[in-house]
Formats: structure tokens, C-alpha cells, sequence
């Protein structure tokens, strides 16, 4: 099966739609006892570290029954580019993934000054397909899991309509707030990449750092505890990324090379529409394809490279919207690729 | 009579949608039972961000029978006519009766009405299926399948009961996609989630208010408004209302619970506008100010305080610290992103944000917004001079008036343009009036808006609008119906008001055709702006519009057309003026006979220059005068003409309306006398050329032929 080579997708088949609940823990000699989250070590606890605060969203969605993904390993503008949303989420078969996903906003770049924006930031990306009738009750748990208690904090979702014209995708659904500050996207798909979603998958995005700040009780990113230690081996955010912040944005804004980014965008361009072109496959009777995961990487190379120019400010308000209808179009296509794929299709 | 309970309860509805949705169902139910015969007593909906209910009381147990009487063969028909008949109706021989007279057989069909638990189980499932949301969604397994279910978020849960208030209701038995109605429902979120079960609309609105849910949105706008007053009141504050933002925030709880917050006192340096779209806009807060009877500010809103006030969704276990402590810190991060941006704003001039507009599109085919600014620029200072601008001051204004668009604060808070740029441009030094023309120039935005009176501000305000009409008449982007989607005639009108309220000379077909000659090519590239009929058209625009805004205001607006029709008008100080001497005028007894006087005259003209095939005009000739009521005529019409034309001349329209007054004797008078359609052919057409000179007397100061009544 393409894409499925370098072991980084579980065969549809492994996937475990069960939830923990009724899988006993006890029939499985390997499953260690989950503890409750006084008896981690306080380095590990969500509110003291970062790192334990995504490892406790690992452990929660991973008991939902979510394949526990890595990030993609390419450059992209949000989680829901990586091809276990884009493309999972089309297509009839069941598919429950999280990851946590790096995230470049190239524009969003202030020199590691922002207290909550940054170029380059970690989203939380949750997908459940088809939506199960209790999603919002498991994204509250998942807030209870980190220390988010209801009783003490007012949690609300708040519309926000999702919609990437770049993906030729929309949903709806909601901001969560907490105690006033957005935490989570929240957003029932309802079309991707142009094909319309049947059944229509459930996608949670947190804000890592924004959350970590709030559980943290901390006003800047930077001042985030990144490994939960204390005094001389205490790590921070900062000590990770200020630096990488202060030269990213000197690079997104002033000194990336324009002429260049124009010419990958146009290389990623043609080789994806080359890839989609030479990956239907002939004399079957069936529709079928068999390079959609390789075209899709250069739409999402083609989406990243805009987005740098963007940021660079050398393209023009009209000629913007024709960048991202070219995007879309490719975005579209790898749809259409993908749904003609061994797990895009109905059997 | 029974009553019937409908929920709807589902994950949360967007806020702005609330209020239309509980108006819709409402609607929706009413209108299917009076359309099955059911009328009701009652009904009431209701909504909170998870539910939307409705109750109709006094609805009859079923409908009732329908007896309709059928016309059928004559009798003494052929049998198989007969037989048909009886086919066609259901009927056999034995119930089927003659008419009165014998001659045609007759059927009675009854059908009988049903239960109305039957008709609701009918209508309502239909009602859900086709609720008019303006954005649904399909969710879950079944959203695989077409024709699944759509709502504006997941629906869970329905609750359908009906039944007389002594008794217990039955449950309307119906289930979509899935859904079963039945009589249960889930309390808050989070204070009071488990299920409950209800009868009718009493109780649940009970129990839900034991579950922590009201219901009614206005009961929890009135909590929230009442509470949030006594919070402020009660730190010697006073709350900064807010209709539109009561409304979102009622929309968004089910059990309000208002707190207050601070902020740090720095914060207090941004302008307060600013501050108050930051909590409001992103964290849906209100703002709290200094007593409105404060000695400094008797009038005004008070200044803003370093309070803000939310309104929680739950009674927390700590009574709120954390809420507030977690809303305070978001606040801060906001007011500081806000600060930084307004410092970061003052650190670049106006003037140098500029270049960046030659590279925003204003529309496609009206080039960049720089060229837009150019544009505004060229024509305010055209137009200063006429409505006693400074010239200079005018140009500067035109030059900065929309600089503040680039500024973050703006970007941010669009709803904030014009006025940062009046902050930014005072910070910069610049004049008072210049300032001030940032903000004012986009005024008035609609009937209600104030006018400027600053003449500066006056200037580009025309200068603005005026090019934005020229501009899309040009491209051929007129308003049509209700599509105006570049506020065409909100501009149009706004030219008015600042006319009309500052007396303003402006001639407008000038001005068009001066706006014409900015336009990029001047014009040239444009079939329609042609200068010869673009400014015309554009002219007959703004009658329409003062037309439709004196209709508004109860005046007459048949005398706008009136006023137009003498040609030439295109100085709207001057129709207003005119049309309200005339207005005054016709409301006297003079002004009303010399009307019907004048109609007369012009309905026998035209008779008769029918007849004729020809027109009398001309000067009618005297010594063909034969009666006394002919010379006085033609002498009250040489008087009135000269001094009604005089009276016009000095603007004085009142004057030229009493002018016209002493037309009226003379017109009855000859009325009354004279016949026109002399047996002398030469006596009639002089007569005629007399008539001719009433209407042309009158055209002094109206075409009275466009006048109703
Ligand atoms: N530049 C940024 N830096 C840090 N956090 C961010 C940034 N942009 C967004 N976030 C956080 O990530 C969450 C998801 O971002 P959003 O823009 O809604 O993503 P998407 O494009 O995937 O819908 C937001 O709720 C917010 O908390
Ligand atoms: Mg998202």
C-alpha cells in the first residue's frame, strides 16, 4: 500500500475503535496501571511541565482509542494539513488519530517578543471519524485530565465557523474557551479538500502553548517550564525556542530568498499535478490511484512556501487569492486522488 | 384545551442565531396547525445556547370533521357516468342523495378530523427536517448517508408532549434520523447535567431552573443588565451599556453569573474606544466608567475605569476567583497586545504609511487606494472653497483622512477606523480640524448618524462620497433593488444631509463632472462615464433618495419630482428650499386652489394641443383681450412672474410662494368668467396662450403638473 511503507500509518484494520472502558485492562498483561495524576512525578504533572502536558493529552486520547500519531515531517501552517486529517478524513472508513503537530505561521513571527504568537508553535490535533455523539464530552474530560476542573473554571464553546480556503475545506463548530481565553478549535468537517465529508469527521485542535500558559499560570510563552524541573535543570520554552523565534522572523520577514520560494512554488506545483497525473493507474476497471500521499506532500510544500512569501510581503492583494485558488486546486485533486486510494475508498 | 411542549436540545447555537431561530419555530409550528385547522390560543419560544422550546397552549384535541358536498351526474345519466361518479367519491348508492330540485346527484363526503397528536406527529418531524438555519451541519455515523439530518450543530435530544393541563400529556410520537421525541431533557452543562423528565411546559421550565437553566433570554438579559449595574454601582462605578453586546452574551450562558475584574491602571493610557473593543470585542465584556454625573463629565459617559465586568456560565466552587483571575490574565495579554500596537502606531507619521496604498486594491477596476486618496485629495480641495473650507487644512485633511486603515489598531478593530486616525494625527501635531476630518469624514453613516459641521470635514466628507459615486456609476455598479453592496445610497444620502444641514452650495452636476475627470484616463476608460449623462443620472439617484428620505420623515415627496422637473436643479440646498416653501405653501387654501387652477389651465391645454396638434405658446396678444377677466389674468401673471422671478432670484422661496398666491384670484376669476373655447378661433388661441402663461408662471418655482392630488 503506498504510503504505508515506512510504518509511520497502522493498517486500517489495527486501529482500535474500542475505548478503554471496554477493553479490560487486566486481560492485557502488558498494560501498566494508569495513575492518577497526584501519583506522577510533580516534574510530570500537566500543570508543571510542558512536556507532561502533552503527555497527558497522549495519554487521554490514547485511551480513546486514538492511534497516537508523530508530526508530519514536512513543513505546515496547522495540524489539520498533516495527511491524517487532509486525507483521512476523507473517505468512508472509520479513522481515529492524535498527534501533536508543529506549526509554522511564517506571519505570525514577533522575534520571540509576543507573549502567545509565535511562527513556529505546537498544535494538538485530535481527529475522530466518524464523530462520535459524545465528542464534546470527551474534549471536556480531556480538560479535566490536564487539571482543568469545570467546577472551578467556565468553559464555553463559542461559534467559530472553520474554514481554509487553501484546503478547499469547511466546518463548523466552535472556540473553546476557558475562563475567556480560547484554548481549542473544535470544528465538525463538513467538506475537504472540495469532497464533501461522508460521514463527517471531528476535529480538535489545542493551542499548546496558550494552555500551558493558563495551566502553568504563566503570561509569557517564553517563561513556559518546558521539562518541570526546578533551579539548575529547570528548561524552559524560551531556552528552546526564543532563539530559534528571533532568527526565524529575521529570516520570514527580511532576508528569505523571494526568487527562489517563487521558483519552488511553482516546482511543487508541477510536480504534484506530475504525480497525480502519472498515479492513475491504467487498465484496471476500478478508478484507481496510487501516489496520492506523495502528490499531497507537494501541496503542502506549495501551501508552506506561499505562506513564506506572504509573510515576505511580495505578493499582491489580487495576486494572493490566485496563490491560494492554486493551492486549493491542487489540494482538490489530491482529494480526488485520494479517494480512489486503498483507505480513501469504500472497500 | 391541551397544550403542546416541543425541545429541540443540541450542542451549543451559535448566539446570533438564537433569537431568529425561536421566531422561526415559532412561526413554523403556528403556521402548520392554522394551516391543519388547528387554532390555537397561544404560543411562546424560547432559547438558550442548547435548546430551543416552544410551547402552544389552547390547541383542540382534533381537528374537526370536514363535510364538503360533491356535484355529480344528472340524474337520469347514463349508468356508467353514474357508476363513476360513485368510484370517484367512495360512495355507494345508498348514501348518495339528490339535490333539492331532483336534477343532479349529490355526494356528502365527511372526513372526519383527526387527532391532533396525529397531525403534530405529521407536521413536526417536517418542521425539523426544513428549519431554516443559515448554516447547518451534518455529524456522526449517519452523516455517511444522504439525506441525513442537518442542524445548526449536533441535535441530541427532543421533546414533544401534548395534552390538557389536568392531565398527564402523551408524547407526540415521532422520531428523525435516529432521534426519538420523547420527555427528556439535560440540565446544565456543568452544574446539573443529568436527564430530567417533564410533562408540560410548567414544569420544565421549573425543573430546568432547578437544573440552573432560564430558559428565557430576556429573563437572563434582565439578570445579567441587573446585576452587572450593581456590581458597578456598588464600587461607586457605573456600567457602560450595550444593547448588542447584552443580547451575544445572553446567547451564550444558560445560568448567568456576573463578576467583576480589573486591570492594571497603565492600560488606561490607550484611548478608551480602544480599550473598550478589546474586552468587548474578544473577550465579550463590558466596561465600567466613572459616574456619568461626575463634575468633570456632567453630560457624557463618564471616563472608563480599569474595571471590567463578565458574565460566568457557572456558579464556580470558589466562588469565582479563578473565572475572574483567568478572564484578568487574558485581559491583560489583550490590552498589552492593544498598547503595543497603539504605541507601535504612534511611532510611524500618517504621511508615511501612504506609499503602502499603492498597492491595495481598492476595486479592480478602480485602481489602488492611493490613487483613490489622490483622487479625494484633488476634489475635497475643488470643493472647500464652496462650503468655506480652508483650502490647505482641506488638502492635509484629504491627505491623511485615510492613513489610520494601515495602522494595527485598526487592523484589529476595524470598526475603530477614522477615530484612531483623529488620535494619531492630533498625537502628530496635526490641526484640530485636520484631525478631526479622520474621523468625521466618513459621516454620517446613516439617518441616524451625527453630520459634521467642522467645514474641513464637510469638504472631504463630500469629496468622499462623491468620488465613491462617481466611481461606481462609472463601472456601472449601480444599487439595484435591495443589493447595494458599496452602500451606494447610504453615500448618496449622506451628501444630502451634509448639504441640507450646513446650507451648502454645491453644484452637484459640477462636482460629478469634476470627479468624472479624477477617475483614472480621466474617465476615458469608462463607456458610462460619459460626463454628458453620468452626472444626470447621478443627479436623478439623489432625488430618489430625497424622495425616499422625506417619505420617511412623513413629508410629501411628490414635490421633490416637482422641483426636479423645472430642469437645471442641481443645487440641493436649493430643492430642499423649495420644497419646503412649497410644501407650506400648498397647505394653504391659496396654495391648494391655485393647484387645482393651474391643472385646470394644463389639462385644457393639453386637450386642446391634441386637438390642434400644435402648442400656444408664445405671448398672448392683448388687443384680443375681450373681457375684464382676461386683462386682470394676464396683468396678476406679468406681476406675479416678475415678482416671484425676483423672489427666486434672492432664494427666498417663501417670498415667491406668497407671489404666487395673488395668481389665485385671478386665475378662479377667469375660471369662472371665460369661456375658453371661443367661437373666434383666434379669441381661443389667445386664451390658450393666457393658459400657457399660468403654467409658465408657476414653473417659477414648481411644475405643478407633477404635483398629486
Ligand atoms: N501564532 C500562534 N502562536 C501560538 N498559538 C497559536 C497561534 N495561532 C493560533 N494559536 C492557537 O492554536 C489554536 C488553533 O489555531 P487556529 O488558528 O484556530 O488553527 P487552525 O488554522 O488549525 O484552525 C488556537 O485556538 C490558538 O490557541
Ligand atoms: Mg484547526
Amino acid at each position: 500500500m503506498p504510503g504505508h511503507d515506512d510504518g509511520h500509518w497502522l493498517p486500517i484494520a489495527l486501529i482500535p475503535l474500542a475505548t478503554a472502558d471496554t477493553v479490560p485492562r487486566a486481560q492485557n498483561p502488558l498494560a501498566r496501571p494508569i495513575l492518577p495524576m497526584d501519583e506522577l512525578p510533580a516534574h510530570m504533572r500537566p500543570e508543571r511541565s510542558f512536556q507532561g502536558f502533552i503527555l497527558a493529552l497522549q495519554r487521554f486520547w490514547a485511551e480513546q482509542g486514538c492511534v497516537i500519531l508523530q508530526p508530519y515531517d514536512m513543513e505546515m501552517g496547522a495540524g489539520t494539513f498533516h495527511p491524517a486529517t487532509t486525507l483521512r478524513a476523507l473517505g468512508p472508513k472509520p479513522w481515529r488519530a492524535a498527534y501533536v503537530q508543529p506549526s509554522r505561521r511564517p506571519k505570525d513571527g514577533r522575534y520571540g517578543k509576543n507573549p502567545n504568537r509565535m511562527q513556529h508553535y505546537y498544535q494538538y490535533q485530535v481527529i475522530m471519524k466518524p464523530s462520535p455523539p459524545n465528542l464534546q464530552e470527551l474534549y471536556l474530560k480531556s480538560l479535566a485530565a490536564i487539571g482543568l476542573d469545570s467546577s472551578l473554571h467556565d468553559i464555553r464553546f463559542v461559534e467559530d465557523d472553520w474554514e481554509s480556503p487553501t484546503l478547499g475545506a469547511w466546518g463548523l463548530g466552535w472556540e473553546c474557551w476557558c475562563d475567556g481565553m480560547e484554548v481549542s478549535q473544535f470544528t465538525y468537517f463538513q467538506q475537504v479538500a472540495g469532497v464533501e465529508c461522508a460521514p463527517v469527521a471531528g476535529e480538535l485542535t489545542y493551542g499548546m502553548e496558550r494552555l500551558a500558559c493558563y495551566l502553568q499560570g504563566v503570561d509569557h510563552v517564553m517563561d513556559l517550564n518546558f521539562n518541570g524541573r526546578e533551579g539548575v535543570d529547570k528548561v524552559t520554552y524560551g531556552d528552546v525556542f526564543l532563539q530559534a523565534e528571533q532568527e526565524y522572523s529575521l529570516h520570514n520577514f527580511e532576508h528569505s530568498d523571494s526568487e527562489m520560494l517563487f521558483k519552488q512554488f511553482v516546482m511543487a506545483e508541477e510536480a504534484c499535478k506530475k504525480y497525480l497525473a502519472a498515479g492513475w493507474k491504467s487498465g484496471s476497471n476500478q478508478k484507481e490511484h496510487l501516489m496520492a500521499l506523495p502528490a499531497y506532500d507537494q501541496c503542502i510544500k506549495a501551501s508552506h512556501v506561499f505562506n513564506l512569501l506572504d509573510a515576505r510581503g511580495v505578493i499582491s492583494v489580487t495576486e494572493r487569492q490566485s496563490y491560494i485558488g492554486r493551492v486549493r486546486d491542487l489540494a482538490k485533486a489530491c482529494g480526488e486522488a485520494w479517494v480512489h486510494t486503498e483507505a480513501g475508498r469504500a472497500s | 384545551m391541551p397544550d403542546l411542549l416541543l425541545e429541540l436540545f443540541s450542542e451549543e447555537i451559535p448566539a446570533r442565531m438564537q433569537a431568529k431561530a425561536a421566531d422561526d419555530l415559532r412561526r413554523m409550528v403556528t403556521d402548520r396547525l392554522v394551516a391543519e385547522g388547528l387554532v390555537y390560543e397561544g404560543a411562546k419560544a424560547f432559547v438558550t445556547p442548547r435548546r430551543l422550546a416552544l410551547t402552544v397552549h389552547g390547541i383542540p384535541a382534533r381537528q374537526s370533521d370536514l363535510k364538503t358536498e360533491r356535484k355529480g351526474p344528472k340524474i337520469g345519466a347514463p349508468d356508467a357516468a353514474v357508476q363513476g361518479f360513485l368510484k370517484a367519491t367512495g360512495l355507494d348508492e345508498a348514501t348518495i342523495q339528490r339535490d333539492p330540485k331532483g336534477d343532479f346527484y349529490v355526494a356528502l363526503i365527511e372526513k372526519p378530523g383527526r387527532p391532533t397528536l396525529d397531525v403534530l406527529a405529521d407536521i413536526l418531524p417536517v418542521i425539523v427536517r426544513t428549519f431554516p438555519w443559515p448554516k447547518s451541519m451534518r455529524w456522526g455515523e449517519r452523516s455517511a448517508k444522504s439525506g441525513a439530518l442537518t442542524w445548526v450543530r449536533p441535535l441530541h435530544s427532543i421533546i414533544a408532549t401534548f395534552g390538557p393541563e389536568t392531565e398527564e400529556p402523551e408524547i407526540v410520537k415521532f422520531s428523525i434520523d435516529g432521534i426519538e421525541a420523547g420527555q427528556t431533557t439535560f440540565g446544565h452543562r456543568f452544574l446539573a447535567p443529568s436527564a430530567i423528565s417533564v410533562r408540560r411546559f410548567e414544569d420544565y421550565e421549573a425543573k430546568l431552573k432547578a437544573a440552573k437553566v432560564v430558559l428565557d433570554p430576556q429573563a437572563r438579559k434582565d439578570i445579567i443588565l441587573a446585576d452587572a449595574k450593581q456590581l458597578a454601582f456598588a464600587q461607586g462605578f457605573e456600567l457602560v451599556e450595550d444593547q448588542v453586546l447584552l443580547d451575544e452574551v445572553s446567547g451564550l450562558v444558560e445560568w448567568p453569573v456576573v463578576l467583576m475584574g480589573s486591570f492594571d491602571q497603565e492600560f488606561l493610557s490607550i484611548p478608551g474606544e480602544v480599550i473598550r473593543a478589546t474586552i468587548r470585542n474578544n473577550q465579550k465584556c463590558f466596561v465600567v466608567s466613572d459616574p456619568k454625573d461626575s463634575d468633570k463629565n456632567p453630560d457624557k459617559t463618564g471616563k472608563l475605569t480599569n474595571k471590567f465586568i463578565l458574565t460566568a456560565n457557572i456558579e464556580a466552587t470558589d466562588g469565582g476567583k479563578a473565572i475572574i483571575a483567568g478572564n484578568e490574565r487574558v485581559i491583560r495579554a489583550r490590552l498589552s497586545d492593544a498598547k503595543f500596537f497603539y504605541e507601535s502606531d504612534l511611532k510611524t507619521k500618517l504621511e508615511d504609511r501612504l506609499p503602502k496604498f499603492e498597492n491595495i486594491v481598492f476595486h479592480e477596476k478602480l485602481g489602488t487606494q492611493g490613487e483613490r486618496i489622490k483622487r479625494i485629495e484633488r476634489l475635497a480641495a475643488e470643493i472647500a472653497p464652496l462650503v468655506g473650507a480652508d483650502v490647505e487644512k482641506t488638502k492635509r485633511a484629504a491627505h491623511l483622512a485615510k492613513a489610520d486603515l494601515l495602522t494595527e489598531v485598526v487592523g484589529e478593530f476595524p470598526e475603530l477606523q477614522g477615530l484612531m486616525g483623529k488620535y494619531y494625527a492630533l498625537a502628530q501635531g496635526e490641526d484640530a480640524s485636520v484631525a478631526a476630518a479622520s474621523e468625521e469624514h466618513y459621516k454620517p453613516q446613516g439617518p441616524a448618524d451625527r453630520v459634521p459641521t467642522d467645514r474641513v470635514s464637510v469638504a472631504v466628507a463630500l469629496a468622499d462620497k462623491m468620488d465613491t459615486l462617481v466611481g461606481f456609476w462609472a463601472i456601472d455598479e449601480k444599487p439595484t433593488g435591495s443589493k447595494d453592496p458599496y452602500a451606494l445610497r447610504r453615500a448618496a444620502l449622506g451628501v444630502i444631509r451634509l448639504i441640507a444641514e450646513n446650507t451648502i452650495r454645491l453644484p452637484i452636476l459640477k462636482a460629478a463632472q469634476s470627479a468624472i475627470l479624477g477617475l483614472p484616463e480621466k474617465g476615458a476608460k469608462y463607456p458610462a462615464a460619459d460626463a454628458q449623462k453620468l452626472p444626470g443620472d447621478l443627479l436623478s439617484f439623489f432625488a430618489d433618495r430625497l424622495k425616499v428620505q422625506l417619505r420617511d420623515q412623513g413629508a410629501r415627496h411628490d414635490l421633490v419630482d416637482a422641483v426636479f422637473a423645472l430642469g437645471g436643479q442641481d443645487d440641493l440646498l436649493m430643492v430642499v428650499r423649495r420644497v419646503e416653501a412649497l410644501g407650506k405653501f400648498l397647505d394653504t387654501d391659496d396654495g391648494k386652489n391655485l393647484l387645482a387652477g393651474t391643472k385646470r389651465a394644463s389639462n385644457i391645454l393639453s386637450i386642446e394641443e391634441k386637438k390642434d396638434k400644435r402648442s400656444f405658446d408664445g405671448a398672448p396678444d392683448p388687443t384680443l383681450y375681450k373681457l375684464d377677466e382676461e386683462k386682470a389674468l394676464a396683468k396678476a401673471i406679468d406681476q406675479v412672474k416678475s415678482e416671484a422671478g425676483a423672489a427666486v432670484a434672492k432664494e427666498d422661496f417663501a417670498a415667491a410662494m406668497s407671489a404666487m398666491a395673488k395668481l389665485r384670484p385671478a386665475v378662479d376669476a377667469f375660471f369662472d368668467k371665460v369661456k375658453v373655447n371661443d367661437d373666434e378661433p383666434n379669441v381661443r388661441e389667445n386664451r390658450l396662450k393666457l393658459l400657457n402663461e399660468i403654467r409658465a408662471a408657476t414653473r417659477a418655482v414648481a411644475d405643478f403638473s407633477k404635483i398629486e392630488g
